[in-house]
């Protein structure tokens, strides 16, 4: 039987390991600095940002662009080698993805799908890092810098940040509103949110329809992933408040397991980016 | 779980990446594999192509050792019936020749004997003429008889 105290440590454990490191502007003293608790990074309001999730995904993205273009510099056009081969290897995956779902003609679509393919399966990544290698990491390295131990928060997954997710769902909305006018001109477009799916007579039904749909394109993308590495992410905390002889029997499992969603949920954002981008081509009425 | 500028930075560095994977990394990497695309496809080709010709060179050959053998054929038989004919011929020759050289060598000894015969012939009429000169060494007058002893020599 686990004690109050035990309850109330497991419990702050838990949640320090899902603050963010925060920098922002203290409500009370209005100075800028890293919040010291989660109601400090909260009262900071939207003026602040999280240094772990944009420090973290700036790195991996940089990562991948440095790799691939790196490959993509000395490529051969004789026998590839390993690593080509690899770089290859996805390339021909995003592109017959994108050529099998994407019928308009932008030259864009493909760099962004292997873009948000690659990235979210790095960032998913982050996800099988032992839950406090990072964590700990940062704490030393706050603490070298003469931080308090227990105000050093360091959440090492970006896509469990909504801030990421909905980061970048929110960039391809904006793509499905541009490419939508652009392709289908404003009049097509308001067109196709004022006249479906039932006619002129129903017009503000429609519009409401067409207009929940639209938000929720983004929406859903953002909290799809989000969710799924959140739960993601929560599981292990917990796996990793048992005793530690018990740990490997569930966390190996649910590691082998969580690889499966990793690629998953980043396959799924991409073949939905893909989709819209689709959509928003469309010129037909349906 | 704070919404704040994290997104909006985020959303900064998704445009960021995205922009530079158009520019830089997507292009020269798919431009690399339709390269090597349209490089195994005209190799696909030219190896079609060299087969067919070996093919069809194969074809040819084929005739041309044909053809010399006809040839061949042809030229053998040809050297065995002027081999033949040169023989025939040959022989033809030599028993001409060899006609020849009998005629001649019987004329020569035909002329041989007339020559012995007149030697002779001149050699008994001396004698003759000795004999009858010593015999009638006082009657004959070898100048007015000599008329007639020719004719007798001659008749000899």
């Amino acid at each position: 039987m686990a004690s109050g105290n035990e309850l109330i440590a497991s419990g702050d454990y838990i949640k320090h390991h899902l603050q963010n490191l925060t920098y922002g502007q203290n409500p009370d003293t209005g100075i800028w600095e890293l919040a010291h608790t989660a109601q400090e990074a909260k009262d900071m309001g939207f003026m602040a940002v999280h240094l772990d999730t944009l420090g973290v995904s700036f790195i991996l993205g940089s990562l991948f662009l440095l790799f691939f273009y790196r490959i993509g510099k000395k490529m051969t056009t004789d026998t590839p080698s390993g690593a080509q081969n690899f770089i290859e290897s996805i390339i021909e995956f995003i592109d017959e993805n994108v050529r099998g779902s994407f019928n308009g003609k932008n030259p864009m679509v493909a760099p962004l799908a292997l873009t948000t393919f690659i990235w979210i399966v790095l960032m998913n990544t982050m996800d099988l890092v032992p839950v406090d290698w990072l964590p700990y990491l940062a704490q030393q390295v706050g603490v070298f810098f003469g931080a308090d131990p227990h105000h050093v928060f360091f959440k090492v997954v970006p896509t469990t940040d909504p801030n990421a997710t909905f980061g970048m769902s929110i960039g391809i909305f904006i793509l499905i509103l541009y490419y939508s006018i652009k392709e289908k001109g404003a009049g097509g477009f308001a067109g196709e949110l004022l006249f479906h799916p039932f006619g002129k007579m129903m017009l503000p039904f429609n519009l409401f329809l067409e207009g929940v749909n639209l938000i929720a394109k983004p929406v859903s993308l953002a909290l799809r992933l989000f969710g799924n590495m959140y739960a993601g992410e929560m599981i292990f905390i917990l796996i990793a408040l048992l005793p530690f002889w018990i740990q490997w029997s569930l966390s190996l499992p649910w590691a082998i397991f969580h690889i499966l969603i990793v690629l998953l949920q980043a396959f799924i954002f991409m073949t939905l980016v893909i989709v819209y981008m689709d959509m928003a081509h469309q010129k037909e009425e349906h | 779980m704070n919404i704040n500028l994290t997104m909006i930075g985020q959303l900064i560095m998704f445009a960021m990446f995205t922009w530079f994977c158009m520019k830089f990394i997507w292009p020269p990497i798919v431009a690399a594999m339709d390269e090597r695309k349209k490089r195994i496809e005209s190799s696909l080709i030219a190896a079609e192509r060299g087969l067919s010709e070996q093919k069809e060179a194969e074809q040819k050959a084929q005739e041309v050792l044909n053809q010399s053998k006809d040839q061949a054929a042809e030229i053998i038989a040809n050297a065995g019936r002027q081999a033949a004919s040169m023989v025939e011929d040959a022989k033809d020759v030599a028993s001409q020749e060899a006609d020849r050289i009998k005629t001649s060598a019987q004329s020569e000894i035909e002329q041989e004997a007339m020559r012995a015969r007149n030697e002779l012939k001149d050699q008994v009429s001396d004698l003759v003429m000795q004999g009858v000169s010593s015999v009638l060494s006082k009657e004959v007058d070898a100048k007015a008889h000599k008329g007639m002893l020719n004719k007798l020599s001659q008749s000899l």
